[in-house]
């Protein structure tokens, strides 16, 4: 019985809950329903390209490109919305989403076709993109009121008491939770980073599966794109800067093993939430905002420190029955 | 790494020494920096003269002095994404001593110090606690900038003495400039490091097969840690040179250098997976983003788009040569058939 509670989340979860219980000592309001259902909308974006970034993790990959992949189609249909302003939101979202499949689909052709290391394709594709944006917008900021009201009003309405941002990310965790764990694609890539060459000979083609991977963490970048330009309701070159690597901090510290393989839904979302939590408490307990930056540094290397250690297996596993056992 | 059924080809003979070397990387690579040069100097007349291309070589020696360190490195199977963060904050510990009233050898010395600290804390990581170096240089590269920003904020330190400017401003003699001098002098050092020593030899072979190298009586541990310690030195080097150049510190200094410098190393023929890759082909790739950066600069193409064409090189120069060899073992393919 003890087996089927996942450890690593668990402890992830209970130190969330220690930092709200020390916060709200420090300051009562931050535990309210309203400001804890603001901190999780603040956080959905992170969210969500955390899970897109598990995916690609778990094949023994790593996409760098997905803040830029977020920025450039963010500006791209913040462009389409100014040219075409009575352009319905589905549209919009399908936009989003196809274009960001498109960067994550030559980041994933890359990586298949041409065995390029992902770091390597990822490190040149995110400066391609970002300048792309440049060229695009020709480094002019897409403002408020440019944007149509619908644009900017989509990822802010209340559905149900929550912001349509927050169901979003609610929506994608559900989805990624059955795919990871109901699909041939989900369990696939658990198999292709848990063992490349055993995967070859159970019939799984590693290079495509890792292709899928760039398309869906592609795709995830690009919705997320649309909605983090609507929500802060402006474009330009540098939205997003530097936030392909907070979104690998939130794997990391959401126990995703960087070696591939090893990882969960719950892990990801909880390494975002842990981020997020911090993020929005320093201004509420009088720490200087300039702090963050060292606690999530201070946080991947706890996390990384710590998953070593529990994940070290004493013994190779030969039989089944002794895996289940560990 | 993934491509499972990929066979390895023996040739029946061994390429003449003058073929091999004709048909190597760093021959392509310099061929891409000839070409580069000669578009440039038709595209603007302002490529050609000695004292443009003189303040050129900034663009790139400041980074080639940590993409050496990190080529190794590199080589070794590991990489530390927080050489741009130990700028920050060898940069930043160095304002704070002027503060204090510190003069140029004492900034110097607290320069490399706070440089060889930070390599040693990466290296703990690595090699004691035995954790992939990517996750652990993500972090001390959030860590390192983090306190940086704790001590400065959104301040910035000036007021550096006059001698301290000589590293990123001088000049050696007529348009050779100090920086330069340390780009040769630290060029030199680690070719002879990696391809005249045995420690050179321990780093490929621990790149190639860690276990193997291990029950060859290699240190591993130890050869990791202290390219994590050289790797924070230069980077320690590079602050000092980025400081003096720019004769103030924010704490985001150097942000995103780190991306930069594996560019550099990539680009220079080094297997991002370890187990190959040389000095000089770290150089020629060093002098190729600079010619670039430059040339594009004097037609006014902004900085920005200019990494565009930072990213179509890096992927470029690596997929094509792949490109090719699908396409050749294609053909061979059909004519065997």
């Amino acid at each position: 019985m003890m087996r089927h509670i996942p450890v690593r989340e668990a402890i992830l979860a209970s130190a969330i809950l220690l930092l709200i219980v020390l916060i709200a000592s420090r300051f009562a309001g931050f535990v309210t329903p309203a400001n804890l259902a603001n901190v999780f909308n603040d956080t959905a974006p992170l969210i969500i390209l955390a899970l897109g970034q598990m995916v690609v993790i778990l094949t023994r990959c790593i996409d760098l490109s997905v803040a830029a992949n977020l920025a450039l189609t963010g500006m791209a249909v913040a462009m389409i919305n100014v040219a075409f302003p009575g352009l319905p939101i589905p549209f919009i979202l399908a936009i989003a989403v196809t274009l960001g499949a498109m960067m994550g689909a030559i980041n994933g052709v890359l990586v298949w076709k041409l065995n390029i290391p992902p770091i390597v394709v990822t490190l040149g594709t995110m400066t391609i993109f970002r300048g792309i944006i440049f060229l695009i917008s020709d480094g002019k900021w897409v403002n408020s009121h440019e944007m149509s009201p619908a644009f900017t009003g989509f990822p802010r309405a209340a559905f149900l008491g929550l912001p349509v941002l927050s169901w979003i990310a609610i929506i994608t965790v559900i989805a990624f939770g059955v795919m990871m764990s109901r699909t041939q694609f989900g369990r696939s890539i658990f198999a292709v980073g848990g063992n490349p060459h055993a995967a070859v000979y159970t019939g799984i083609n590693v290079g495509r599966t890792q292709f899928g991977a760039f398309v869906v963490s592609g795709a995830l970048a690009g919705l997320t794109g649309y909605l983090w330009v609507a929500r802060y309701a402006v474009a330009y070159v540098d939205i997003a800067g530097g936030f392909e690597l907070e979104v690998v901090a939130a794997c990391v510290i959401g126990g995703i093993s960087i070696a591939g393989g090893i990882g969960s839904v719950g892990g990801a979302v909880l390494g975002a939430i842990f981020l997020g939590v911090v993020k929005n408490a320093l201004p509420v307990v009088n720490i200087s905002p300039f702090w963050q930056l060292a606690i999530s540094g201070s946080a991947i290397l706890i996390a990384v420190a710590f998953n070593a250690r529990s994940g070290r297996t004493k013994g190779r596993i030969i039989l089944k029955s002794a895996e289940v056992t560990q | 790494m993934t491509n499972t059924t990929q066979t390895r080809h023996i040739p029946d003979r061994l390429h003449s020494r003058a073929a091999r070397l004709f048909k190597s990387w760093e021959a392509l690579l310099f061929a891409v920096a000839i070409a580069i040069f000669v578009v440039n100097s038709f595209a603007s007349p302002y490529f050609l003269n000695a004292w443009n291309l003189s303040d050129a070589t900034f663009n790139f020696t400041e980074k080639a002095m940590i993409a050496f360190a990190m080529a190794l490195l590199i080589i070794s199977g590991e990489i530390d994404l927080s050489v741009a963060s130990i700028i920050a904050l060898a940069s930043t510990a160095m304002g704070l001593a002027v503060q204090y009233g510190a003069g140029t050898p004492e900034l110097v010395a607290i320069g490399l110090t706070v440089g060889l600290l930070c390599g040693a804390f990466n290296g703990v990581f690595v090699t004691i606690l035995g954790l992939p170096s990517i996750v652990v240089t993500i972090g001390t590269m959030s860590l390192f900038r983090g306190i940086s920003y704790i001590i400065l904020g959104d301040d910035a330190f000036r007021g550096y003495p006059t001698s301290f400017s000589w590293f990123g401003q001088g000049y050696i003699y007529w348009v050779f400039t100090v920086e330069m001098l340390f780009f040769v002098i630290i060029a030199i050092v680690y070719a002879v490091l990696l391809h005249k020593t045995n420690f050179g030899r321990a780093v490929y072979a621990i790149g190639n097969n860690p276990t193997g190298a291990l029950f060859s009586g290699i240190r591993v541990a130890r050869v990791k840690f202290i390219l994590f310690l050289l790797t924070g030195l230069m980077s320690g080097v590079a602050a000092i040179c980025l400081t003096s150049r720019l004769g103030s510190t924010r704490p985001s200094i150097a942000t995103g250098m780190e991306l930069e410098v594996v560019t550099m190393v990539a680009l220079g023929g080094v297997n991002i997976l370890g187990g190959s890759g040389t000095i000089p082909g770290v150089v020629i790739a060093a002098f190729v983003m600079g010619l670039v950066t430059f040339g594009l600069g004097l037609l006014n193409v902004p900085g920005i788009v200019m990494s565009i064409f930072i990213g179509l090189l890096l992927i470029g120069v690596i997929a094509l040569p792949r490109l090719w060899a699908m396409v050749a073992a294609q053909r061979k393919a059909r004519k065997i058939a």
